[in-house]
């Protein structure tokens, strides 16, 4: 029987969530005999080829780019999962969501006190993924099955959420792997 | 003195003494009912709701009803546990509330009520509202991006400090903690010992300089739920 696939992505985030992940130590072994990775940035594929078991979401949507992926996974991922604060709530990304889009684009590109822009401009092409005017929680976007909080989750938190799902187990978290820090 | 009055909660017959709160009397028969406005040694409030439980089958803050003979208390039903979820949901998406670097982390009886009650992600859309942030003060600091409005470092200033350091201005979405100076915080006479800092439940009084010195896994919601110390060990085996 083939083994349930897993696909895993870092949208907004800074991959702390991904090194969490690869935080189970030993138990990596397990895993790679209870699943086979579809697109990850483990394995650096690009494109879901699905269907997908599980879908792992890192980060919230900042951009284009991040939505069209979010709705990627959840159109390919029978069980999609939100993994980590930023997912969850936009984390540190959604500090710029008090802030008009106008205003972030200035300084950073303009007026911060770091700046050497002569030319006075700021990045337009069009490979470059158009900003949203706020960083949204992937729930937001598309219908999330599950959250796991945590700035990152623990390693123990993504191995018993994991587990739990490929066994059709009930995902319920003990007290000390709910934690949003 | 007078005689001891006798309710029940959850079933379980409880006594009380004539004046307390059915908040109080639970606390002393080893029945914790979530809170986050109320505080020992403070006067009720009666703001945040989070202690609403139904007295005879009708919604009651048990932080500020007295008990009397023969109440009939509802606290652990799920039809409560619910209701308490939508208000600490309201209050995560309402405010900005940034667990991940906040100093009060682990500490912060906001987030310990999100945890007890085994919330991973708020059902309500984030608001992200703007928020003032006053640093003027050197060795404390204001944030009012984490303040959930429970009031308090108002009373604790009135009662516990005798100064009026702290108030609420404004009403409804543009309700805010205001200091009793137009210049800031260090305009005020606080101080830093002063109780109405040790009072603020989440991170948005703090001490400056002091942050983070009590390392992950020691912090005091790291292993047990907010009110286990007053639930006897025995009740969850």
């Amino acid at each position: 029987m083939a083994k349930p696939k897993v696909a895993t992505t870092s949208l907004c985030g800074c991959f702390g969530c991904h090194m969490s992940l690869l935080d189970i130590d030993e138990r990596i072994l397990d895993l790679v005999e209870l699943v086979d990775f579809d697109r990850s940035p483990i394995n650096d594929i690009k494109k879901i080829a699905g269907p997908v078991e599980i879908g792992l979401v890192e980060g919230g949507c900042a951009n284009e780019e991040n939505v069209k992926v979010l709705q990627e996974f959840r159109q390919h991922c029978k069980v999609l999962v939100s993994v980590g604060d930023c997912a969850i709530n936009g984390g540190i990304p959604a500090m710029r969501n008090m802030v008009p889009l106008e205003e972030c684009f200035e300084e950073a590109f303009l007026k911060g006190p770091t700046v050497v822009n002569p030319q006075g401009r700021i990045p337009d092409d069009e490979e470059i993924p158009l900003l949203l005017n706020q960083v949204l929680p992937c729930h937001e976007v598309v219908k999330i099955d599950y959250h796991l909080p945590g700035c990152p989750p623990s390693a123990d938190t993504l191995w018993e959420a994991l587990t739990a799902l490929l066994e059709g187990r009930n995902l319920e978290l003990p007290y000390e792997l709910v934690k949003y820090d | 003195m007078c005689d001891r009055i006798s309710l029940t909660i959850d079933g379980r017959q409880i006594e009380a003494n004539p004046g307390q709160t059915i908040l109080e009397a639970a606390e002393e028969a080893g029945v914790y009912i979530p809170r986050l406005c109320w505080m020992k040694g403070l006067s009720a409030f009666g703001s945040c709701r989070l202690c609403t439980v139904r007295v005879n089958g009708r919604p009651q803050s048990a932080c500020t009803q007295p008990a009397a003979p023969g109440m009939i208390v509802e606290n652990d039903t799920e039809e409560l546990r619910q209701l308490r979820r939508s208000l600490i949901d309201m209050l995560f998406v309402e405010g900005n509330h940034f667990c991940m670097f906040c100093e009060k982390s682990g500490d912060c009886e906001l987030q310990a009520q999100a945890y007890r009650l085994g919330i991973t992600a708020p059902q309500y859309p984030f608001m992200f509202p703007q928020c003032e942030l006053d640093a003027s003060h050197p060795e404390i600091f204001v944030d009012r991006n984490r303040c959930i409005l429970c009031g308090r470092c108002v009373r604790a200033s009135q009662e516990l400090d005798g100064k009026h350091v702290f108030g609420f201005v404004g009403r409804g979405p543009d309700k805010r903690v205001a200091v009793n100076s137009e210049s800031g915080l260090a305009g005020t006479d606080v101080s830093v010992d002063d109780q109405a800092i040790a009072a603020c439940p989440t991170g948005s009084l703090l001490a400056k300089r002091v942050g983070y010195v009590v390392p992950v896994g020691r912090r005091r919601f790291d292993h047990e739920p907010i009110g286990s110390e007053i639930e006897p060990a025995s009740a969850d085996e």
